[in-house]
């Protein structure tokens, strides 16, 4: 300690110095069916404060301008008795955009960072951009479609049930362990930022993996792929689930699907679904 | 940083704290100097990322009229005016003072406890016996004596055209404090915004740290720091600031300072490449990372890290391996920025050219005239 | 290969007592007794004995005992038994040795150095049968004042806005256990018990059936583990608390493995991933790298639940336990669970059970005494947990300044447990740490209910008793009231570190 008779205490980063709602509601418009929030300035808190207002309001449609970096965009709309609403984000979100999203649907026009998407229940996500790390991080359900690269452990310990089966599309490459510890779902990887012949940047692909899959297109070494995964030939059904995302992907960013389905793709599977079922002595 | 103790017993090592933290750093490439308000509004856009524990400023370009000066930034604490007069013997017997000041402040900021902080800048005055040293390694020793031996007294800085700025709070109040975005201009500006789970209250304590014009920002915390820590105290490095950015500060001061080894190695010594890479590069560059690894494997920094390092004409931005901590590179014209998160260089620079994330290890060298920043830019996403 | 391992246990069987009525041979998920028609006799096959000692209770003729067999190899204080076992183990299988339950090892155990006052004379003791004693609890964050204002009839009334606190009716709270590590029955009895005594239970990380929800919610704190499974929207929402789970005492830095052959259609439901998949949760949360990650977190939560619940952090005891429970809190955290190194597990390996972590007492003190250095200690409450035993653990926990404590093992004890050491196996003749329906059909939740609120009746008890013994008759006034504990046959330094005096200091 300092020694002195004085003590530092605590002071909230995040919950300091908040305006209350009413006070908040200067930074938006809120009509019948749309919401404009200007976020400038504006905490974490606030802007999510905001939201659950404007979706409290009966929105279907929320714009907010002038984002740069507020965290969980999104978080705070679940309302299990409410129409699911858009949210569309001018430009930089913050970190764990639509963390646990509940079914509403996020389009980003610039970059994302950190944890997009990180629990998501349902819903879907679209950047014009690029992400940051561990993107759709044990994603549960839902659709997150990214337009350019992502960083480390994208689509970490992503898993789906019966149903219920998350998908993530990138249209770029990404950084080291891409789907680590994967437990179900379809992980896109389409490379479309990299020059003809390059690799992917990742390394440790699918390492501990042990469900779901992974398309890639482009190409990889034996090396960039982790023990747990196995390259496999694409079947008419592979090819039919690619396409459908293909092409929807293109539709939110305005590519041509059959250039890009010219592939060549792989197919990332699973060597088994209990990979340390034999590490132990019992 | 530089406060060297030797202890008889591990037991009485005092524990280092973690801290975690965001960092933001911006260089002009063509040298102009700039204000403060990138850096403040920057750091002050991450406020979540630190606890108003810690906040401070290193600014490079400072001081051009004193360029030639050793600039001591040193904080009295308690306002202890005892502690300052013996500084100020000190530094009339071993320097040549050539002009001191109190670094202004704002009354009107309430920060927490604030000290005396006084800046004098000073040429070394050296005995016969000195005479073989260098002025550098002089005056490390001299403010490695008043930081061990002066009690209160603590030395920020002490850099040529060079200081840093910090203290006990967030950093823009540091800022507005010391009236940064007022009364100073630099060409490298970095920032560190602390978040410690220990040491709340002492200014000392907070980033960068620096050794003359050396400094450095540090998020994470650093898993393998008793294992570095032995290894610096074989060099002399006694670590007693309870922080593993002190290891990481003495590294840098060893590897880049004293061993001149170049910036793009020390990084890959920082963050080695996995063993089973380094098996599929060429025999010379096996050769090569393979020597590295086995010489310099007790400064491998092991556990989460995003770094900061800067001193003349240089900013490194650097990650641990595995990239366990952020980082994202920025562009636009002359002016290149490092920061914890990509919205806070959005914050500052809306038409920002370029932004790209660097691989675990990679460093992004930002160097004055030269575009060696954009090395990192074909390896990163 | 064959194996060279020993029996771990002796079965014996008194022949003339034995009827022949083959209820070992049912009961034994090992299948250690066999019965053989012709010879009409049954035999044991000893390797497979578990020691948990099912066989030994239900025998109608007292016809069976277990025992450990100890000293089989040549005496060695070095190279035990245990040591030799393991190697021959490795060497069988190269696989990792592993364990179930808590910490075996001979560790001190703090709580039997800790001795508790009385009132004599200066003060009076108190007759909590007949007077009040007050145990009731609230978890969560206190502000640093409060704002009072007074309206129109001069009555005074409450400002300031106050953060999400839950009310526990005796400080004893059901640590987590996930349905998939115990059994269903396990599981309810747990959750019923919580409610009927107004406490909590804890889901652990493998989520709340559905089903559950609505009428269990109200007392599940649930879990937000590094597998993230069966994490959803409503699942959060319908609880109590949410709990960050950071770290085990059983296994600090580990993360968790269950596997696919327990995840049967229920637990991959509650779950959320298909039948038979291993659930591996991996070591760290890997949206948590450092201290602001898990802030990010924390208020990830806090936004997905409209800051209307507490969340608890909860770490297991290491070495820096102190400063990181102070960023803990600061990282906005309104509740800290310490988890000692003699806390539970339904599996981990035996090396890390066994030598990671520290004792929870030093562990509690030295979080205790930093949060007041800090002057933060009202900013969360403190849940202990790792080897409470018994009532007075509880309250010497307390006295050390936990708000309450966690009860894992303990409840498993009372529901049937003998601490066999042997849940990784899913084999528990008890039917709590199984999922083979024709095991877990053996606890009844009725039974297991009773016994659990039992349980908590009569630590509840005990524990007004001592309160009573020294003058107290509300909880909080012993709350880290470490006064009233005296240390006998510790050393210096471990007197410092539990900030307590020497009996008779």
């Amino acid at each position: 300690m300092n020694g002195l008779n004085v003590k530092f205490g605590m002071r909230d980063n995040f919950l300091d110095g908040l305006m209350p709602v009413s006070k908040l509601l200067e930074y938006a418009d809120i009509n019948e069916t749309k919401a404009v929030i200007d976020a400038r300035g504006l905490k974490h808190k606030e802007l999510n404060d905001l939201l659950r207002e404007s979706l409290q309001h009966g929105v279907s449609r929320i714009v907010i301008n002038n984002v740069f970096g507020q965290r969980y965009i999104g978080t705070r709309l679940y309302d299990p008795g409410r129409e699911k609403v858009t949210i569309e984000i001018n430009n930089f979100p913050g970190n764990d955009l639509g963390a646990f999203l509940n079914g509403h649907r996020i389009i980003v026009h610039g970059n994302a960072q950190d944890g997009v998407g990180n629990t998501m229940d349902a819903g879907e996500i679209i950047v014009h951009g690029r992400a940051g790390d561990v993107a759709a991080m044990s994603m549960r359900g839902g659709r997150i479609f990214i337009r350019d690269n992502v960083g480390y452990r994208a689509a970490i310990h992503m898993k789906e049930y019966r149903d219920k089966v998350p998908v993530l599309v990138i249209g770029g490459t990404a950084q080291d362990f891409l789907g680590e510890y994967m437990a179900g779902g379809i992980l896109i990887l389409l490379g479309l930022t990299l020059q003809e012949n390059d690799l992917h940047r990742a390394n440790y692909i699918g390492t501990g993996m042990h469900g779901g899959v992974i398309y890639l297109r482009g190409h990889v070494e034996q090396h960039q792929l982790g023990r747990e995964v196995g390259i496999r030939p694409l079947d008419e059904k592979d090819k039919e689930i690619i396409r459908n995302y293909v092409v929807e992907y293109c539709r939110h960013f305005d590519a041509n699907p059959e250039e890009i389905l010219q592939g060549p793709f792989i197919k990332l599977l699973p060597v088994s679904k209990r990979p340390y079922g034999k590490i132990y002595a019992y | 940083m530089l406060v060297q103790k030797y202890f008889p017993s591990e037991r009485m090592v005092p524990e280092k704290d973690m801290d975690a933290c965001g960092l933001f750093g911006v260089m002009n490439i063509s040298g102009r100097r700039f204000g403060g308000e990138m850096a403040i509004n920057a750091i002050k856009n991450m406020k979540v990322r630190g606890s108003g524990l810690g906040g401070g400023f290193a600014i490079y370009g400072l001081y051009p009229e004193y360029k030639d000066y050793y600039a001591l930034h040193i904080m009295f604490q308690n306002q202890n005016l005892r502690a300052k007069h013996e500084v100020e013997a000190f530094l009339k017997e071993h320097f040549y003072v050539v002009y001191d000041e109190e670094i202004p402040t704002n009354p009107e900021i309430n920060v927490f406890f604030p000290p005396i902080v006084w800046r004098y800048f000073v040429a070394p005055q050296k005995k016969s016996e000195d005479q073989t040293v260098t002025d550098d390694e002089y005056v490390v020793n001299k403010v490695m004596y008043l930081n061990t031996c002066v009690e209160d007294a603590y030395v920020f800085s002490s850099g040529k055209d060079v200081g840093v700025f910090k203290g006990v709070g967030f950093p823009e109040e540091i800022a507005d404090y010391f009236m940064l975005d007022k009364l100073y201009q630099g060409y490298i500006w970095t920032v560190h915004s602390r978040f410690p789970t220990n040491t709340p209250g002492w200014w000392g304590g907070a980033h960068p740290f620096n050794i003359l014009d050396w400094t450095v920002v540090h998020n994470g915390e650093i898993s393998s720091y008793g294992t570095n820590r032995r290894y610096l105290e074989m060099f002399n490095y006694y670590c007693t600031l309870h922080t593993d950015t002190e290891v990481l500060a003495y590294a840098v001061d060893l590897l880049l300072r004293r061993q001149k080894l170049p910036i793009e190695l020390v990084a890959r010594i920082f963050a080695p490449p996995m063993w089973e890479t380094i098996e599929r590069m060429d025999k010379d560059q096996r050769e090569l990372y393979t020597a590295l690894r086995m010489t310099y494997a007790p400064l491998l920094m092991n556990g989460p890290f995003t770094v900061i390092i800067a001193h003349h004409n240089e900013m490194v931005g650097l990650t641990d391996r595995i990239r366990l901590r952020p980082i994202t590179a920025g562009a636009k014209g002359d002016l290149v920025f490092l920061s914890s998160e990509e919205a806070s260089i959005r914050a500052v620079c809306p038409d920002l050219e370029l932004a790209w994330t660097p691989p675990g290890g990679e460093p992004v060298v930002v160097r004055l005239h030269s575009r060696d920043h954009l090395l990192s830019l074909n390896k990163s996403i | 290969m064959y194996s060279y391992l020993l029996p771990e246990f002796t079965v014996k069987r008194l022949e003339d007592r034995c009827i022949r009525c083959r209820v070992c041979e049912r009961q034994c998920a090992n299948q250690v007794h066999e019965y053989d028609g012709e010879l009409d006799r049954l035999f044991t096959t000893e390797e497979a004995c578990v020691g948990c000692q099912r066989c030994v209770v239900l025998c109608p003729t007292n016809a069976l005992h277990v025992q450990p067999r100890t000293a089989d190899y040549r005496p060695n204080c070095s190279w035990t038994r245990d040591k030799l076992q393991n190697l021959k183990k490795q060497a069988e299988t190269g696989g990792v040795v592993l364990t179930g339950s808590g910490n075996d090892r001979p560790y001190r155990i703090y709580w039997d150095h800790l001795v508790l006052n009385a009132s004599q004379v200066t003060n009076p003791s108190i007759d909590p049968l007949r007077e009040p004693m007050e145990l009731k609890t609230f978890l969560g964050k206190k502000p640093d004042t409060l704002q009072v204002t007074y309206d129109n009839d001069g009555l005074p009334r409450l400002e300031s806005g106050l953060h999400p606190n839950v009310p526990i009716s005796t400080p004893l709270v059901f640590s987590a256990m996930s349905l998939g590590a115990i059994s269903y029955p396990a599981y309810k009895s747990l959750a019923t018990a919580a409610r009927e005594f107004g406490t909590l239970f804890n889901t652990g990380e493998g989520g709340l059936p559905a089903h559950m929800r609505e009428e269990f919610g109200v007392s599940a704190i649930v879990q937000c583990a590094s597998g993230r499974f069966g994490v959803d929207p409503e699942y959060l929402n319908s609880a109590r608390i949410i709990e960050i789970k950071i770290g085990q005492g059983a296994k600090p830095g580990i993360g968790g493995h269950l596997p696919g052959e327990k995840v049967s259609a229920d637990i991959a439901r509650t779950r959320m991933i298909p039948q038979g998949t291993d659930a591996l949760s991996p070591a760290p949360q890997h949206d948590i790298y450092s201290i602001e990650d898990l802030s990010m977190l924390i208020y990830a939560l806090k936004e997905t639940t409209n800051y209307e619940k507490p969340v608890s952090v909860k770490i297991a005891a290491v070495h820096n336990v102190a400063a990181i429970a102070s960023g803990i809190v600061r990282a906005g955290a309104d509740i800290v669970a310490i988890d000692g190194i003699r806390g539970g597990t339904g599996a981990a390996p035996l090396a890390t059970r066994d030598n990671v972590g520290i004792p929870m007492e030093l562990a509690l003190a030295a979080v205790d005494k930093r949060l007041r250095d800090e002057g933060i200690r009202h900013k969360c409450s403190i849940l202990a947990a790792g080897g409470i035993r018994c009532s007075t653990d509880a309250i010497k926990a307390i006295a050390l300044g936990a708000d309450a404590v966690y009860i894992g093992t303990a409840a498993l004890v009372a529901m049937g447990c003998t601490l066999c050491h042997k849940c990784y196996t899913g084999k528990c003749n008890w039917g709590i740490c199984t999922q083979n329906p024709y095991l877990t059909k053996r606890l009844n939740p009725e039974i297991a209910t009773r016994k659990l609120v039992n349980l908590l009746k009569s630590w509840s008890h005990e524990i007004q008793e001592l309160l009573g013994g020294m003058g107290i008759n509300a909880i909080e006034s012993l709350r880290g009231n470490r006064d009233h504990l005296r240390g006998v046959g510790l050393e210096a330094w471990e007197l410092d570190v539990l900030g307590v005096k020497g009996a008779g200091e």
